[in-house]
């Protein structure tokens, strides 16, 4: 968004008065970068109302899935639009919707015109009050058989989050101590010494 | 569902050929992690990689700091590397709070960054010099980092953990003299890597060790999504300078290293062709700076953000792509930090490389993958 | 005449007397060679547990060459060393570890806590998975103030561990 931001005066003044950034669940109102609005095209028409566009900023195309579809979603990203790596999978935890969402970060090496690009895939699980990880109802498809890259992210997400992605070959722990019975500590209901 | 137990401590099925070995996280060839490697005589057949040894909660905590306090945080993963790894977070705090950083501020970040990127890579040679059991290749790198580790003291008053970059710009101005120092401190250092060649790229014993060892082929290496010198040296070119420029590295000429062997020689010698490449961006970047103006956007304390919204930025580390995912909910402090760090990317490529390799070959193959545990495991 | 003197009531009482009498002995003009020569020989366990490990790095290297002070790098069997440097943040899952490594190390055995994370927890203090400073693990003989402390500071930190094995009694471990 910085291209659009109107010449600041040079002074030490912060600026309060930027344009309306897109939020996450209203489409934009500006004009949209094409090369990117395109790919977001291509995956509504695909899937018509069960993806919906979170944002089209410039290089970044932000597309939110239903749990159940996701794995379809991904293996078109892959097939049909050329992207093949993940670079990232995080959890952000959303008490308030009592939802845990799981963003994917999904770029290209061999096509040269999405190099620039990243594909932000998001996706929901429910979210248990008092989790037994791996027991309870938070649970997702993995991607790792679309995405090999993805795998020890989501061991990350589940040991972090309490998200089990079933199907996923290898859900052991891999950061966290052995013998950590605790919440998985990236929820919002963890809270760190003091505060 | 079956019954969780850590890696390593699984029941498994006893085949008297099969022999488990832990190694790390006491162990020379190791680093702070723990590699579980199964071997059948010399061999490596299974390989189970188990970091967190050093997982401090980084992402936890930066929920509970505000956007500034953060800086100091977030550098600590790579101490060495510490204005690559926080300038992810800078950039995407600046986009979030909205903030136009001036020119010369750019070119300070780019040669900061540049400096910082060979005095990661020197660390990191002089570390595989000791995993390959060669003194000289620990002594000469660990010798030569120390003129841009002067270099760096001189601009921000740290030898390592700078906290030089912050949203808006950097934090001072560069002082007075140091391009001159800088341009000559920089010719010097250039002149003395090419030296290394004599004895540690071109020598026979080292290119026995490592060449044809670990092999990682172009399509695995996209395959797990690989990144830096570990996916440059199996042949992909790729690099964030030259796809995606951030600040000022659309103005600058940089030139993109690739091999094609994907073997640990090529994995090891890309990071010294990179240094070459970061002394030439210094010398372009200390042309093109403006002789003067201001670094640094003034912020007003515990700056806020608009809404609820995410961003994503990325940059080329020393160690590869280093991105930063940051949700803000209209709080000082952000809403999530995700770091999407290499090592932890190019961790998933280690079992596959180590399937079939001698076990005195684990060490070399392990450290040529640009791996640091600290940031990894965050 | 030994023989009358020793019975099975005051064995104890003589073994402690003779005792008594070879420490005195050995503490006035062996115990200043024997911490002589461990003061120049203290061997590094080869254990980085953080970021201060880069730090301790520099310190081996040419331009601070901590070597001339007696502290040789760090070396990888520790059945052979006497010095463990904690080069930064402990976490839970370190812990258990570094407590083995030490428990494995010969007598003699001394310990730095490098760095603000060892001392206290530094800037992790209220992370949850980070323990607040090492005491509650090991024992510690020198605190190495600094985040990362300086190859200078580490090098004086070794050094004060020397004043204090010149002043240590050597009979303690003989």
């Amino acid at each position: 968004m910085s291209t659009e931001t109107e010449n600041p005066p040079a002074d030490a003044k912060p600026k309060t008065q930027t344009p309306p950034k897109p939020a996450a669940k209203k489409p934009a109102p500006v004009e949209l970068p094409a090369f990117e609005k395109s790919i977001s095209d291509k995956i509504v028409e695909k899937f018509g109302d069960k993806v919906e566009v979170g944002f089209v900023k410039e290089d970044r195309v932000r597309i939110n899935v239903g749990r159940e579809s996701v794995h379809d979603v991904a293996e078109f990203i892959r097939d049909g639009l050329n992207y093949d790596h993940v670079e990232s999978v995080s959890g952000v935890d959303y008490p308030q919707d009592n939802e845990i969402e799981v963003v994917y970060h999904i770029g290209s090496y061999t096509d040269s015109s999405l190099a620039r690009q990243i594909l932000v895939l998001a996706t929901r699980a429910p979210r248990e009050t008092h989790p037994i990880p791996g027991n309870d109802a938070t649970k997702l498809p993995t991607l790792r058989d679309v995405f090999y890259s993805v795998e020890f992210h989501e061991r990350e997400v589940f040991e972090m989050f309490g998200v089990f992605f079933e199907g996923h070959p290898d859900n052991r722990r891999l950061l966290l101590p052995e013998d950590w019975a605790d919440l998985p500590p990236l929820r919002k209901d963890f809270a760190i010494k003091g505060r | 569902m079956t019954v969780e137990l850590p890696p390593g401590l699984a029941l498994q099925k006893v085949d008297e050929r099969i022999m488990t070995l832990n190694v790390g996280p006491q162990h020379p060839g190791s680093g702070h992690m723990r590699i579980i490697v199964q071997i059948d005589g010399d061999y490596i057949v299974a390989c189970d990689p188990d970091p967190g040894y050093v997982h401090r909660g980084e992402e936890k905590m930066a929920e509970y700091r505000n956007y500034i306090t953060n800086i100091p945080h977030l550098e600590r993963p790579v101490i060495h590397d510490s204005c690559n790894v926080l300038y992810p977070y800078v950039l995407g705090a600046e986009e979030l709070l909205g903030i136009e950083v001036p020119e010369r501020a750019k070119y300070v970040r780019v040669i900061a960054s540049e400096l910082n990127r060979c005095i990661y890579i020197m660390y990191w040679l002089a570390i595989y010099g000791i995993f390959l059991g060669h003194s000289t290749m620990f002594m000469w790198p660990a010798g030569d980092r120390e003129l841009l580790i002067d270099l760096m003291e001189k601009m921000t008053g740290a030898r390592v953990t700078h906290a030089h970059f912050v949203p808006g710009g950097v934090r001072n101005d560069l002082p007075p003299n140091f391009e001159d120092v800088c341009l000559r401190q920089v010719n010097y250092f250039e002149k003395r890597i090419k030296e290394y060649a004599a004895v540690f790229y071109d020598n026979p014993i080292l290119i026995s060790r490592t060449r044809d060892t670990g092999i990682l082929s172009r399509q695995d290496a996209i395959r797990y999504g690989t990144t830096g010198s570990v996916l440059r040296a199996s042949g992909v070119d790729y690099d964030l300078r030259v796809k995606e420029p951030y600040d000022v590295y659309d103005e600058l000429d940089v030139h993109t290293n690739v091999m094609k062997e994907g073997d640990s020689y090529a994995r090891s010698r890309i990071p010294w062709l990179d240094m070459m490449e970061s002394c030439n961006i210094i010398r372009q970047a200390l042309q093109k700076m403006p002789k003067s103006g201001s670094v640094r956007v003034k912020l007003k304390p515990n700056p806020k953000t608009k809404g609820l919204e995410s961003v994503y930025k990325r940059v080329e580390s020393g160690r590869g792509s280093l991105g930063c995912y940051i949700v803000s909910d209209a709080k000082t402090e952000p809403y999530r930090v995700k770091l999407s760090v290499p090592s932890f990317r190019n961790l998933i490529a280690l079992p596959n490389l180590l399937r079939g390799e001698k076990l005195g070959n684990m060490p070399s193959v392990y450290w040529s993958l640009n791996y640091w545990p600290v940031e990894a495991d965050r | 005449m030994l023989k009358d003197l020793v019975t099975p009531e005051n064995a104890n009482v003589f073994v402690g007397k003779l005792g008594d009498i070879l420490e005195k002995a050995i503490d006035k003009p062996l115990g200043y060679a024997i911490n002589w020569g461990r003061i120049w020989s203290l061997w590094p366990v080869h254990i980085e547990t953080a970021c201060c490990s880069v730090e301790f790095g520099a310190a081996s290297s040419p331009r601070y060459d901590v070597e001339r002070f007696g502290i040789i790098e760090a070396f990888g069997s520790l059945r052979q060393c006497d010095l463990v440097v904690v080069q930064g943040t402990i976490t839970r899952k370190m812990a258990p570890r570094l407590r083995l490594v030490y428990d494995q190390m010969p007598e003699p055995k001394y310990v730095i806590a490098m760095g603000a994370c060892a001392i206290t927890g530094g800037l992790y203090f209220d992370s949850y998975n980070v323990l607040p400073g090492i005491d509650g693990v090991i024992p510690v003989d020198v605190y190495v103030p600094g985040c990362p402390p300086r190859p200078e500071t580490l090098i004086q930190g070794c050094m004060l561990l020397q004043e204090k094995i010149k002043r240590m009694k050597a009979r303690k471990f003989v």
